[in-house]
This record gives C-alpha cells, sequence and structure tokens, in this order.
C-alpha cells in the first residue's frame, strides 16, 4: 500500500541567470514499512526531492501525496506529526546554544505534547544516549551522538515516516554503521517507512529495498536490493557508481 | 632509497589538562610510492601530514628523534629553508578546493602567484601545461575564472596542478577527494595515479576511507589514537592482524553484504596506549 507517492514532480528555483531546474519529472512511489533510496552525487536533485516532501523546496509542477492526500503549497502541524527529516551536518542542524533537552522539548511544545518528562527520556533511551546527555549542549557531543539527537528530535512526535538526507555521511565509517544500525533497528521496532538519500551505494544497498538513482534531477534507473547487489544495471551511469563504489581500479578507463 | 625518513615523530598540543600527544611515535619510510595513511576523526594522520611540511600549527608543537628528506635534517631547519621546500620540492594539496583557493583572485593569477613564489622559470605557460597535465581540456577557460565559477572536481585538479608547477619530489595529500563525487574522485585518483609513475613522485596519502587507500595505495598506515597500529602492504589488507583494523573494514557497508547488522567496532582501552 502507497504511502507516499509523489507524481510528476518538478522544483525550478529562480536564479541569476534564468531558473534553475533542480528536480524534472520524478515519480516516486514508497509503500508504507519500507525504506526507500535515493541515490545520485552532488547536483542530481536527490535531497531536494526530500526538501519538496518536506515543505522546504517548492514544488513548481506536480503531485505529492500522503495516504492519498493531496498536499497543498503549506504543510500543516499534522503533517509534520507523520512526517520528520533528519539532516547531514549534525553539527548545523541543533541549534548550538540549546541544551538536549530543549532540542527534544521544542516539538513537543509546538505540537502540544504532553507528558514531555517521560518522551524525552524515553527517546534518548531508544536512540542509545541515555539520560546522562540530556543536559548537554552540543559542542560537549561526538559527531556520532548529535546525529542520535536529531535522530531523537524527529522520532519524539512519533512520525510514520523519516526522511533521511545523508544522515550519516558527516560520520566517521565505525560510528556510520552504528547509526546505520540504530535506524534499522528504530524502523523495524516502529514500523517507519523511511525516505532516505545517500551518494553511498553500499549505504543504501544495505538500508533500502528499492531506490531510484538520479541524474541531473532525473531519475534514471529504479532497482531493487537484488538488482543493485546482483550488480543489474542497465544504465550507464548506474554502472559507473556502482564502479566506483569499489573503489580505485587501475585497469579500466573512466568513459 | 627513501625521500623521507620519520622515526618516533611526535605532535603534542597544550591543553588545560597539559600537554597531550596527537601524534605518538610514529615511524615510517617513504620511497617513490603511494602511501596511505588512513584513520577516523582525531587519529592524527592530518598532523602527521602538517608535521613533514613543519606546518604543526602553533602552539603545538613536532619532535622526532629523526626528519629527513633527501638527507637534509628538517628538525634543523631554518624559515629559509622550509621556504626552498615547501610548495618547490615538497607539496600538499588539502581536502576542500572551496577554502583552500583564494576566492577573489582568479586560478591564472593564483598559479603565477605559487609559481612565481615557487621560483618556476615561466610561471604562465607552466600554468596552462600543468593545467593540461591534470586533464583539464580548456585550460584557457579555467585560468580566467574564479574558484566559485569551477566546480568541486574541476577546482581540486586546478589545486592539484597549483601544486605541480615546481615539480616537487613529494607530494602530501590530505583527504584530497573527500568533497568529491564518487566518480569524480576516481577521475582525480588517476591524475594522481599516473604522476606518481610518470613523474616519478612519492605520494603521502591521507584519507578516512580504508577501501579507497587499499584499492589505491601500495602500503598503508592504520592510525589509532596518534598511532600507527599497523602498517601492511594494501594488497594484503584482507589479512590485517590489528582487531581496529579488521573492525575498520567489517563496518563498511557493502554491496556484497548479507543485511543484518553492521558490526560495530568494539574499541579496546589498549589500543590506544
Amino acid at each position: 500500500m502507497t504511502l507516499l507517492s509523489i507524481q510528476d514532480l518538478n522544483v525550478v528555483f529562480p536564479g541569476k541567470s534564468g531558473p534553475v531546474h533542480a528536480v524534472r519529472g520524478v515519480s516516486i512511489d514508497v509503500t508504507r514499512g519500507e525504506s526507500y533510496g535515493l541515490v545520485g552525487e552532488s547536483g542530481s536533485g536527490k535531497s531536494t526531492v526530500l526538501r519538496a516532501v518536506a515543505g522546504l523546496a517548492p514544488v513548481s509542477e506536480g503531485t505529492i501525496t500522503l495516504d492519498g492526500q493531496t498536499l497543498g503549497r503549506k504543510r500543516d502541524r499534522a503533517f509534520y506529526r507523520r512526517v520528520q527529516m533528519v539532516f547531514q551536518d549534525p553539527y548545523g542542524s541543533l541549534h548550538p546554544r540549546h541544551t538536549v533537552d530543549r532540542v527534544l522539548s521544542e516539538p513537543l511544545a509546538i505540537h502540544r505534547m504532553g507528558d514531555a518528562e517521560k518522551r524525552i527520556a524515553r527517546a534518548l533511551d531508544e536512540v542509545g544516549l541515555g539520560q546522562g546527555f540530556r543536559f548537554r549542549f552540543p559542542h560537549q557531543l561526538s559527531g556520532g551522538q548529535r546525529q542520535r539527537v536529531a535522530i531523537a528530535r524527529a522520532l519524539i512526535l512519533e512520525p510514520e515516516i523519516m526522511l533521511l538526507d545523508e544522515p550519516t555521511s558527516a560520520l566517521d565509517a565505525s560510528i556510520q554503521a552504528e547509526v546505520l544500525n540504530l535506524l534499522d533497528r528504530l524502523r523495524v521496532e516502529r514500523g517507519l517507512t523511511y525516505v532516505m538519500v545517500s551518494h553511498d551505494l553500499g549505504v543504501v544497498a544495505h538500508m533500502c529495498e528499492r531506490l531510484s538513482v538520479m541524474e541531473q534531477g532525473r531519475v534514471v534507473e529504479t532497482l531493487t536490493r537484488a538488482d543493485l547487489r546482483a550488480l543489474r544495471a542497465t544504465q550507464p551511469y548506474t554502472q559507473r557508481l556502482l564502479a566506483a563504489s569499489r573503489g580505485f581500479t587501475r585497469a579500466d578507463p573512466v568513459t | 632509497m627513501s625521500l623521507i625518513s620519520v622515526r618516533d615523530l611526535t605532535v603534542s598540543f597544550p591543553t588545560r589538562d597539559g600537554w597531550v600527544d596527537v601524534v605518538r611515535d610514529v615511524s615510517f619510510d617513504l620511497g617513490r610510492e603511494r602511501l596511505g595513511i588512513v584513520g577516523e576523526s582525531g587519529s592524527g594522520k592530518s598532523q602527521t601530514g602538517r608535521a613533514l611540511l613543519g606546518l604543526t600549527p602553533p602552539p603545538g608543537r613536532a619532535r622526532a628523534e629523526r626528519l629527513d628528506f633527501d638527507g637534509q635534517d628538517l628538525r634543523r631547519a631554518t624559515a629559509r629553508d622550509w621556504r626552498a621546500i615547501r610548495g618547490r620540492r615538497i607539496a600538499m594539496v588539502m581536502q576542500d578546493p572551496k577554502y583552500s583557493l583564494n576566492p577573489v583572485m582568479t586560478i591564472g593569477a593564483q598559479m603565477r602567484e605559487a609559481g612565481r613564489i615557487a621560483g618556476v622559470a615561466d610561471p604562465a605557460s607552466t600554468a596552462h601545461r600543468t593545467l593540461e597535465a591534470v586533464q583539464i581540456r580548456d585550460a584557457d577557460r579555467v585560468l580566467g575564472a574564479y574558484p566559485h565559477e569551477l566546480s568541486g572536481g574541476m577546482g581540486q585538479r586546478a589545486m592539484i596542478a597549483m601544486m605541480l608547477m615546481a615539480e616537487p619530489e613529494v607530494l602530501i595529500a590530505d583527504e584530497p577527494t573527500s568533497a568529491l563525487d564518487v566518480t569524480v574522485q576516481v577521475e582525480v585518483l588517476r591524475i594522481l595515479d599516473d604522476l606518481v609513475r610518470d613523474r616519478g613522485m612519492g605520494l603521502v596519502f591521507i584519507s578516512h576511507d580504508l577501501r579507497l587507500v587499499s584499492t589505491f595505495c601500495d602500503r598503508v598506515l592504520v592510525m589509532y589514537a596518534g598511532k600507527v597500529v599497523e602498517e601492511l602492504a594494501a594488497a594484503d589488507l584482507d589479512r590485517a592482524k590489528h582487531p581496529y583494523t579488521r573492525g575498520l573494514l567489517n563496518c563498511l557497508p557493502r554491496l556484497d553484504r548479507e543485511p543484518g547488522p553492521l558490526p560495530t567496532l568494539d574499541r579496546q582501552e589498549e589500543w590506544a596506549l
């Protein structure tokens, strides 16, 4: 059953030298409970798709429906209860002068959810930080810990869909593994639906059942995890990404 | 014969609780090869690279039992000695072209300046030639462009070209491709690879990406908490002995891995001793 449907999405930003067409006719259906990946390089429009869903980028054409309901120009509060986003850079996405407690209290206050004490304690436990971190400032946390706070902030509203924009690309490999495991576990426990953006095919193959490869604002190919693992990519661009993900090769020339 | 020889390099920074050693007793020799230094953030890999050029930021201090470059003792190098080495004989490429290039000078002006300071005979034509050497097809456009007018990959190539103008014997590359897209990354690495082979340069390749380093370099030093915990030929990475190296390899999500939780690193205190 389709939970989130994006049909023929176009995003155009005004630019100094004419409009910039960041997303061109992207259509994606995300089933409830699945983890969907968007892969591409910088400028491919993958993050913009996510931001358009979250209402952070203008939808120039096309429709986005959540649970059968078409989303309008502005997202209402109920929408953000159901859909939450985790951003790439945990150094930029947390207010430097707010404690973890305040970071987690704010969404609860906005959505008038009671029981703040209990919810904050539970959210911190769930992301593996624990109560000891509650009154710390971001600068007292490592990158991985900050990203856990960002995940806790999204989770605390008990959303159905999490939009994950490169959630581990700013982290060390060993910390990335911990955060990916955390995200995987939370999805199973809470029956969450993920839409995950990444430039790393390995990460997406690990996390997502289905994925779309984007290049220059378009979806060039949609694959299942099994396709990806069996290297069944038909598009030359996907094949180049696959080759690059294996590291440096001396033999084959870049075409 | 080794170009650079390092014994017991230690880099320290003062903190409120006294001096902290961020690089501890690192020793290695660099020949005309690709040497990789791998580690996670805070492992001391970048400070090791900077110490080779006498660029430990004050108030930090670097000391070593031996720090030789081509028979010259770098520990006793004066400011004048360093000027004769930096950029001319040992060059460094940093991670992000957005921050390392001067935003208000054209690429051409920066390259000519760098060439002049490094004592290149004909900076203008050398700039043009080295840009072509890093496979920039339209060198004239790049020379006239400001850094913001170039893509990340193009900017990084321009930086590498700038460092190559004086034909250095050693290139220290600190995460030279980390800010780049994967397909561009491969192209930049190929350029570095050709340079090492064709010019007989020594390359110190500093990176957090163990898989990339293992496929690109000849030899790898793995650093953890300021120390080299393992040194091995890149081809033997699968046979790594140290649990940290093995843990770092295993925790990477891979296409051919079975689904299920990724193994995480179980850090042992004795690794940091």
